[in-house]
This record gives structure tokens, C-alpha cells and sequence, in this order.
């Protein structure tokens, strides 16, 4: 059976084609401004990757901010249930589950069974997001890439007292002026976002095992913060972006069978 | 005074608002909070009320489980404990 | 009597030297990297001014975020407080205060003594504060200083920004903008979006005449004209809207001198 996932979220679109159990393409794109055509873009990248036809897809699902914005005929599921079924498709072990987007973060507890038990979310703000990471990354002249292993050669401790990305970024350059080097200030920032992202965790409960999701997963110093903090291993799939996508993608397989 | 603590962002609106005039410095608050939110410090006008901890206000939704949304329906609360009917939550 | 207050904050620091009812002198400074500069400079200039020097300083209060590193202040008073105390001595009748500065937004409220009765402080979000202007006038291009005005010369029609966030708001008005709509109709919706906010500040400790606004944001006329329309109240406003905190402080001193003086 041939699902499609599609994750329309504030900055990029993903779509996702599952074959079975098996994630067979994806194709991520800029969502732009309209929801509506990035989607379109995106079915379309991954449905022609994957050799196949849209109209040999047995169902679509759809999540993220721009859900309801599809040009084509499909559900909807929630950002936390896609995020809970993606992470349980690579590791049935999950039940708890951290997503790092680029305007929201969410956290969500769950069974065996995939069934949410609880969950806390920040949105449209990006104070717990990947965007606050971009936005410092830029202000220091540097790509989402590099910062994540430039944090961990920090030499000091720097506290980060802006909780707000714009803020940040101010609170950054005037360290950058006092001479501080970039490694420090970048550990800095990554500690104070695990710290709020923590706290968020924190209140949902945080079971064994624990699954780091979203864009924000691909930065390795976020990831050993928040390690430390929980006190645990966190888990991340291959292409941790894409799993919100891959989790509609079941959602279709499970309403699809479920007829 | 009311004094409201916390923030308005694009996710929501978090104040945790404290009656100093009825707040009598008893501290129950500050034990109870799973979270250590709370505070007894003397204000501007040298009476020893509760507040937010400075470090916290700004990031209070992530902090603070909210009274509405969790710890109304646990076993004590912020609420709960106090006498004076100083606290309340905006969530 | 003569005392002194120094308000810190994250764009500038004020002092103001206060001899018994008169303002004999004030300063105000864009801020240093290290907070003990900017106390410094800001104090001197306003001795300077005054032909003063720190001995003769009865008492020196300090307040803003730089509260705790003034050497020479022999007490702190959060800004709230300094606000309301301020106000009050340029409008006696005040009892609703707004005050905005680039980081923060304060509202609030106040007895006919400029004791504070309730308030609100966010300076969490620069959506809620004068940085959001800032961004908004170097993504357009446009002076800050005409920012307001320019907001109220509407050509065709407010375009929304539903974007609380600033760093999305960003995006959005910038895609308006490459879309052909008037930079004037673009800020048009950001100054409406960041009145409303502003004004559910207010609601949130209550609206009562008089209204005084205080900070860096009286002096946009953008936003003063449409919380006025939103509060159906006309904000009065000080003759130098920044040094309000400092001047609190500087009475907050008064305070406690004669309170030393009586013990």
C-alpha cells in the first residue's frame, strides 16, 4: 500500500511516500508563502522520486501549521500524533517524544500503542525553535550546520539571559563586541534553549525511551545539552525533519487499512 | 498591588498574578511548586510578599506548568495552600 | 535636599538630579557593554550639567535593569515603582501609565499618592516592545523617527500582519512588500498589531483617566494615536518621556532620606 505523508510546517514542507513499512522517497521544500503550492511541491518531488503516480497513492495525511491548506484530497492529523507515530515507525521503544520545529516545540508522551498520553506545545513563538538557533547563527555569520559542533568547543560558561530570538541575537552581538568567542556564546545559547525545551519536557514527564525530532535534532550540541539535562539517551532518526512526514504517512496506512 | 508576572508572546498569554495586599509572606506557595517558581522577597514598599524568581518570568510557560492546564488537578497546589487568596494564573 | 536617580537600561542610561521640586539637571546616554561605564557616564553628565559633583548627593537611588551595579546609590526600586512615582510628578492626576522602552512594556496603575496598585511587565517579547519598531524600520528603510507618522499616511489599506513573532512578522512584511503594497500600509498594520497588543497590556491591570505614556514609544505618534483611539483616553505625555524612571528614582531617594532623618 502507497501512503503520503505531508508535514506543511511555518518554514519548510516535507512529504514523505511509505511502501509498506518502508520509507521509499521524501522531498523537502521552502513553504514560502502559500501552504497550498508547497505541497503541491513537495507530492510532487517525492511521488516522482519514488516512480510512482499520485493517483496510485491509497491515501493522504496531512500536518503542521499549514494542514488545512492542501491541493489535494487527504485527513488531517495533529503535529504531536504525527510526531508520536513517526518516531514509534523507528523506534517502537519511543514513548516520549521531543519535537523541535522551526516555529514551534512540542513534547508528547505516549503507549505502546501509539496512543498520546500527554503532551505540552510553544507556537508561533521562537523562542524554543530552531529559528532562534538560525537567527544567532546568522548573527554570527555562520550556517545551521557549523554551530552545533562549534558549541561544544565553548571555553567559558556564558549565561544567556534573552529568552526571545530577537532579544537574542542583541544580547549575542554585544558579546561578540565584549570579545567573547563564538563557541562559548553558541554553547551558551544551545543550554539556554535545552533549558526551556527541558522544562517543557519536564512538565509532559519524561519516560524511557526518549525521541528528539525535527529540524532542531540535527544540532549535535542541542542534543548533548538536552541529554544532560534529561539525564538519558536521546533517540534521533535518520532525518530527523522528515519524521513528522514519515508519521502522517502510518496515520494514512492505519485509516486506510482501518476501512 | 497586583503585580503579574510573566509574558504575552505569539504562543500565548502566562502571568502568574500575586495580591501583595493580601499576601502575608507565609512561604506555602514557595514550598509547594514542584517547580521552584516562587519566591519570598521584600518589594518596593518593604513588605516581604511572594513573587516569580527574576530567572523564570521570561521563560515562565516553559517553567511553570500552569495551574489550569496541571496542577489544579494534583494533590496541592499553589492555590490550595494559600490562605489569603493571593495567587491566581492567567493558564 | 538634593538627590539623584539612576535608571539603567538596555539601550540607555538616564540620571537626574533632583534639588528639593526642581529637576536641576538630567542625561541620557546609549548604554555601554559593560553596565558600570554607562553609570558612570550617565551620572557625570548629569553633574556636569548640574555643576555638581557625587558628594554632593544627599541620596542616590538607582533602578532599570542595571539596578544592582550602581556603586554609589545607597538603594534599589524596581522600574515599576520608579515609573509610577514619575508620572505621578508631572501629572498628579495620573492612574494608568504606559511605558515602552526598546526591551520591555510596562502597564501600569497607580493611586493618587504614585503608589502602584497593579502592573504588568513584558519583557519577554520584542513583539511587545520598541525593538519590534526598530526591525521593522530597517527592514522597510525608514527612519524610526518616522515610523509613526508614516503609519498614519495609509494610500490604499492596512495590510494585517498576523504574525506575532517578530522574526516571522520579518518574512511576512517583507513579502508584502516585494508584492507591491506601500511601505506606509505595510508599518500601518505593524503599528496596529503592536497597539492591540499593547493595549491588552493595559486591560490586563485596567484603564483609568489619566493616561500617561512614558518611554521611547511616546514619541511615536503611530501607536500614541491608536491607543488613543483604542482607549478613548488622550495619553498625556512628559516633556523628555525617557527620564520618567530616573526621576521616580530621584524621588524614591527623597523618601528615604526623610525617612533617615526622621529616625
Amino acid at each position: 500500500m502507497l501512503t503520503v505523508g505531508v508535514d506543511i510546517g511555518s518554514l519548510t514542507t516535507k512529504a514523505v511516500v511509505l511502501e509498506d513499512s518502508k520509507v521509499i522517497a521524501h522531498e523537502l521544500v521552502l513553504t514560502g508563502e502559500s501552504s497550498r503550492e508547497a505541497a503541491a511541491r513537495a507530492v510532487q518531488g517525492a511521488t516522482s522520486v519514488a516512480g510512482v503516480d499520485i493517483g496510485d497513492v491509497a491515501r493522504f495525511v496531512s500536518t503542521g501549521a499549514g494542514k488545512s491548506e492542501t491541493p489535494y484530497e487527504g485527513d488531517q492529523a495533529t503535529e504531536v500524533l504525527s510526531a508520536v507515530r513517526g518516531a514509534l515507525f523507528y523506534y517502537p521503544s519511543a514513548r516520549t517524544v521531543i519535537d523541535m520545529g522551526a516555529e514551534s516545540v512540542r513534547v508528547a508522551r505516549c503507549g505502546a500503542n501509539g496512543r498520546v498520553v500527554d503532551f505540552g506545545t510553544n507556537d508561533k513563538c521562537a523562542s524554543g525553535t530552531g529559528t532562534f538557533l538560525d537567527t544567532i547563527a546568522k548573527a554570527l555569520e555562520l550556517t545551521a550546520e557549523d554551530i552545533g559542533p562549534l558549541s561544544l568547543q565553548a571555553k567559558e560558561d556564558i549565561l544567556i539571559t534573552a529568552t526571545c530570538a530577537v532579544f537574542a541575537e542583541s544580547e549575542v552581538v554585544g558579546l561578540i563586541a565584549q570579545g567573547k568567542d563564538k563557541a562559548s556564546i553558541l554553547n551558551g545559547i544551545t543550554r539556554s534553549i535545552a533549558s526551556r525545551v527541558y522544562g517543557l519536557a519536564n512538565r509532559v514527564g519524561i519516560n524511557k525511551d526518549v525521541i528528539f525530532i525535527g529540524g532542531g535534532a540535527e544540532n549535535i550540541g542541542l542534543r548533548k545539552s538536552l541529554e544532560s539535562l534529561i539525564k538519558q539517551e536521546l533517540l534521533v532518526p535518520p532525518d530527523p525533519q522528515l519524521t513528522g512526514a514519515v508519521g502522517a504517512a502510518v496515520i494514512a496506512q492505519e485509516k486506510s487499512k482501518a476501512q | 498591588m497586583i503585580a503579574h508576572y510573566g509574558y504575552a508572546d505569539g504562543s500565548g498569554e502566562y502571568y502568574i498574578i500575586i495580591d501583595t495586599d493580601r499576601c502575608n509572606g507565609c512561604e506555602e506557595c514557595v514550598k509547594v511548586c514542584p517547580q521552584g517558581v516562587l519566591e519570598v522577597a521584600l518589594d518596593d514598599y518593604d513588605k516581604a510578599v511572594a513573587r516569580v524568581k527574576e530567572d523564570v518570568v521570561k521563560s515562565i510557560h516553559f517553567v511553570c506548568w500552569g495551574y489550569h492546564r496541571r496542577c489544579a488537578s494534583e494533590e496541592s497546589n499553589c492555590h490550595a495552600v494559600c490562605s489569603q487568596d493571593a495567587i491566581s494564573h492567567t493558564w | 535636599m538634593i538627590t539623584a536617580g539612576v535608571d539603567i537600561g538596555s539601550l540607555t542610561g538616564k540620571a537626574l538630579i533632583l534639588e528639593d521640586n526642581n529637576i536641576v539637571a538630567w542625561s541620557l546616554i546609549p548604554t555601554n557593554p559593560d553596565s558600570s561605564v554607562t553609570v558612570q557616564r550617565a551620572m557625570d553628565a548629569a553633574l556636569e550639567k548640574a555643576h555638581m559633583s557625587l558628594d554632593d548627593l544627599d541620596y542616590v537611588v538607582s533602578t532599570g535593569y542595571g539596578r544592582l551595579v550602581v556603586p554609589f546609590a545607597q538603594r534599589n526600586v524596581t522600574e515599576i515603582s520608579c515609573h509610577a512615582k514619575g508620572a505621578h510628578w508631572f501629572f498628579p492626576e495620573v492612574r494608568t501609565i504606559l511605558d515602552m522602552g526598546g526591551q520591555d512594556c510596562k502597564a501600569i496603575r497607580c493611586d493618587d499618592t504614585g503608589k502602584v496598585t497593579n502592573f504588568a511587565m513584558n519583557d519577554k517579547c520584542a513583539a511587545g516592545a520598541g525593538r519590534s519598531m526598530e526591525v521593522m524600520a530597517d527592514l522597510l528603510q525608514v527612519p524610526l523617527d518616522d515610523l509613526g507618522e508614516l503609519s498614519l499616511q495609509i494610500v490604499d489599506a492596512m495590510v494585517p500582519i498576523s504574525n506575532t513573532c517578530v522574526v516571522f512578522a520579518k518574512s511576512e512584511a517583507l513579502s508584502h512588500l516585494r508584492r507591491g503594497k506601500h511601505r506606509s500600509d505595510i508599518l500601518a498594520g505593524v503599528c496596529e498589531a503592536l497597539a492591540t497588543r499593547v493595549h491588552s497590556l493595559m486591560q490586563r491591570v485596567g484603564i483609568e483617566s489619566e493616561f500617561v505614556i512614558s518611554g521611547g514609544i511616546a514619541k511615536n505618534i503611530g501607536i500614541v494615536k491608536r491607543l488613543t483611539d483604542k482607549t478613548g483616553l488622550t495619553p498625556r505625555i512628559s516633556f523628555e518621556p525617557q527620564v520618567v524612571g530616573a526621576l521616580g528614582a530621584a524621588l524614591f531617594a527623597q523618601e528615604s532620606l526623610r525617612r533617615e532623618q526622621q529616625a
